[in-house]
């Protein structure tokens, strides 16, 4: 009954003040209810979809977005994570819920592979370097098609659940799990630092900032993420092929990113719930004009809210005090932390 | 062999020093990394076959397409790069944008099926004793004529000297009295003139398909920043080395077509390793 009390207190307090806050509330409740409204095969494997992009997109965003190692590379991490739960699958029969969690440990392995040489680099020149592994492993998929698949990549991997909703209840758990924790850590002193190395690295560097230790710690964090997605995308989707490694793969993060709004970690989830269901609508109405209006739609978002959806709409229906930068609903006359009047 | 090595690398190089140096160019002044560079030389191969098929001759349709592709170009970068130019990250998924958009348009004009586009120049002839391609030859000319020019514009003219004082400190040009945004302006005409000759050029050398931007923009890419981002002495190397690479990889090695793009990168990585500026770039201190 304590907890509970505290519980809802702190919702109060730390939730229902903040209208980004209300929304995301309401977003988590409606994706858990969802399969008692409906269980429609159809929209479960959009959201779960939708899901599981969602997680791949917040572990670009915190790489990128709070450390500013641009990576157009990324697909690496998704596709080692696929692969790796796959080969372990096909060659030595282990159980979904075994090769899962191996596949991102490899996948954070090879975050410090990449991570390693990517240490010198700075700016283009990451994003260019790093844009080469996942197109690297692919030749080296094609090169052992007996071990890899080859071409065709690896089917018939096994479910995680016997049913639609038993996935759906497990990648949406897994997925609203990992976010939180990449808002927490991006939130955390550790955020903080990788916002430093972003801005200035020369400044971190002399402020006593163990760059390399962090920067490292950014790809790891990040590879782990992707990784635990690319696996769970293999063993939803059923097949990990070449196709989880190539060139829009790795670009895709960047766009549900940048359009909901980079270094928030829920502006990638918003990207994802917005652009993955709409991409996959059009794909059933207009078949041959889903890209093209894809493209202008992205084209004119970006012209019109440079920062992103998300950051947009913060800004339209919060502003931050100027003396504490706590944040507040616009509607506030004065801080909600520290009484400053907010307008005058 | 080895005279069909020498003759593809230098063809292959000849096409991808032209779209690097556009791109190079593009980047130095306008500090935009435009990811769509190579979609417009796709577009300009679409614009050849177009052209040829309706009946026009080759430097007719030579001249529309490019014509038409820097009228597409400019407009696409006036109404949605140029207002984000500040932002990196939003550059970046705004040139992709444009590329896919690109893209989707030639797959609803023109279908997704492989054309073909009859030789300008068909036939062969024998220097020293090799067989050469008559459309080998005028590519090749035809990139030595455009890199040349460019080169003289750069180095000879008010206008490049402008074009080379924006691309050290755009700031400072500024103040010195040249007007900034209209040399950004020309520069990006100057890389669509080059991207689209480029397109002219392998129009009738290689199967023109609404996905054939995404192989040479990734050995662009690399090409330059193996150079050094800002040095196109180094972009015109980086394409020649990779240029070789791929066709040595190509002729030598068995099942070499999937490893191309792996092994032309994997330079790309080891140079990385041992410069991190690319072979001619500013080291990070002289960076702005």
């Amino acid at each position: 009954m304590y907890h509970l009390r505290s519980l809802i207190r702190q919702v109060r307090a730390e939730v229902l003040v903040l209208p980004s806050r209300v929304i995301a509330l309401v977003f988590v409740i409606g994706l858990l209810l969802f399969p008692l409204l409906t269980q429609d095969p159809y929209l479960l494997r959009m959201l779960i979809l939708a899901s599981l992009f969602s997680i791949y997109a917040a572990s670009w965003d915190l790489l990128a977005g709070y450390a500013g190692q641009i990576s157009l590379g990324h697909a690496l991490f998704f596709g080692v994570g696929a692969y790796t739960t796959a080969l372990l699958g096909l060659h030595l029969g282990l159980h979904p819920y075994l090769t899962v969690p191996l596949g991102a440990v490899v996948a954070t392995l090879a975050g410090l592979f990449v991570g390693v040489p990517c240490l010198r680099l700075r700016r283009h020149y990451l994003a260019l370097a790093t844009l080469a592994f996942p197109l690297m492993l692919t030749g080296i998929v094609f090169m052992f098609p007996n071990f890899s698949g080859g071409e065709g990549g690896i089917w018939r991997i096994g479910r995680l659940a016997s049913t639609r909703v038993g996935e759906y209840y497990l990648i949406v758990g897994v997925m609203l799990v990992a976010v939180f924790s990449l808002w927490r850590i991006a939130g955390s002193r550790v955020g903080l630092i990788f916002h430093a190395i972003r801005e200035d690295e020369v400044a971190a560097r002399a402020l006593g900032i163990n760059i390399v230790r962090y920067k490292l710690l950014a790809f790891a964090i990040s590879g782990f993420t992707a990784g635990v997605a690319g696996a769970l995308y293999a063993h939803f989707a059923r097949i990990a092929g070449p196709s989880n490694l190539d060139l829009f793969m790795s670009f895709q993060p960047v766009i549900w990113t940048i359009f909901g709004g980079a270094a928030t970690i829920y502006g990638p989830v918003t990207g994802v719930f917005v652009l993955y269901p709409l991409l996959d609508s059009l794909h059933v109405l207009l078949p041959q004009y889903r890209m093209l209006l894809f493209a202008l739609l992205i084209l004119f978002i970006l012209r019109f809210m440079p920062q992103g959806v998300t950051t947009w709409i913060r800004d339209a229906i919060e502003t931050s005090c100027p003396s504490c930068r706590v944040r507040n609903a616009a509607t506030r006359r004065a801080c909600r932390a520290c009484g400053t009047p907010l307008r005058n | 062999m080895v005279a069909d090595i020498l003759v593809n690398g230098l063809v292959r190089s000849g096409v991808y020093a032209m779209l690097a140096v556009g791109f190079g160019l593009v980047f130095g002044v306008g500090r935009v990394l435009n990811l769509a560079h190579t979609a417009f030389y796709m577009v300009a191969s679409y614009g050849i076959f177009h052209f040829v098929a309706t009946g026009l001759g080759t430097p007719l349709a030579v001249f529309l397409t490019s014509l038409g592709v820097i009228a597409v170009g400019l407009a696409l970068y006036k109404f949605f790069i140029e207002p984000v130019r500040e932002m990196e990250a939003t550059v970046l998924i705004a040139t992709l944008a444009v590329a896919i958009l690109l893209q989707e348009l030639l797959l609803v004009f023109f279908g997704s099926e492989i054309r073909h586009v009859p030789a300008a120049f068909p036939g062969y002839s024998r220097i020293a004793g090799v067989r050469l391609g008559n459309q080998e030859m005028a590519t090749l000319v035809l990139a030595a004529i455009s890199l040349l020019g460019t080169w003289l514009v750069l180095s000879r003219t008010r206008l490049g000297l402008a074009i080379r004082a924006a691309a050290q400190d755009r700031e400072v040009a500024n103040l010195m009295g040249i007007n900034v945004n209209r040399v950004t302006t020309i520069v990006m005409a100057l890389g669509f003139l080059l991207a689209s000759l480029a397109g002219a050029a392998v129009a009738p050398l290689l199967p023109v398909e609404p996905r054939m931007w995404m192989h040479p923009l990734v050995i662009v890419l690399a090409a330059v920043v193996l150079g050094g981002l800002g040095s196109l002495k180094g972009s015109v190397i980086g394409a020649v080395i990779l240029a070789f690479a791929e066709v040595l990889v190509v002729f030598l090695v068995p099942g070499g077509s999937y490893l191309r793009t792996a092994i032309a990168l994997l330079i790309m990585v080891c140079v990385f390793l041992v410069r991190p500026e690319g072979l001619f770039g500013a080291g990070a201190t002289e960076e702005r």
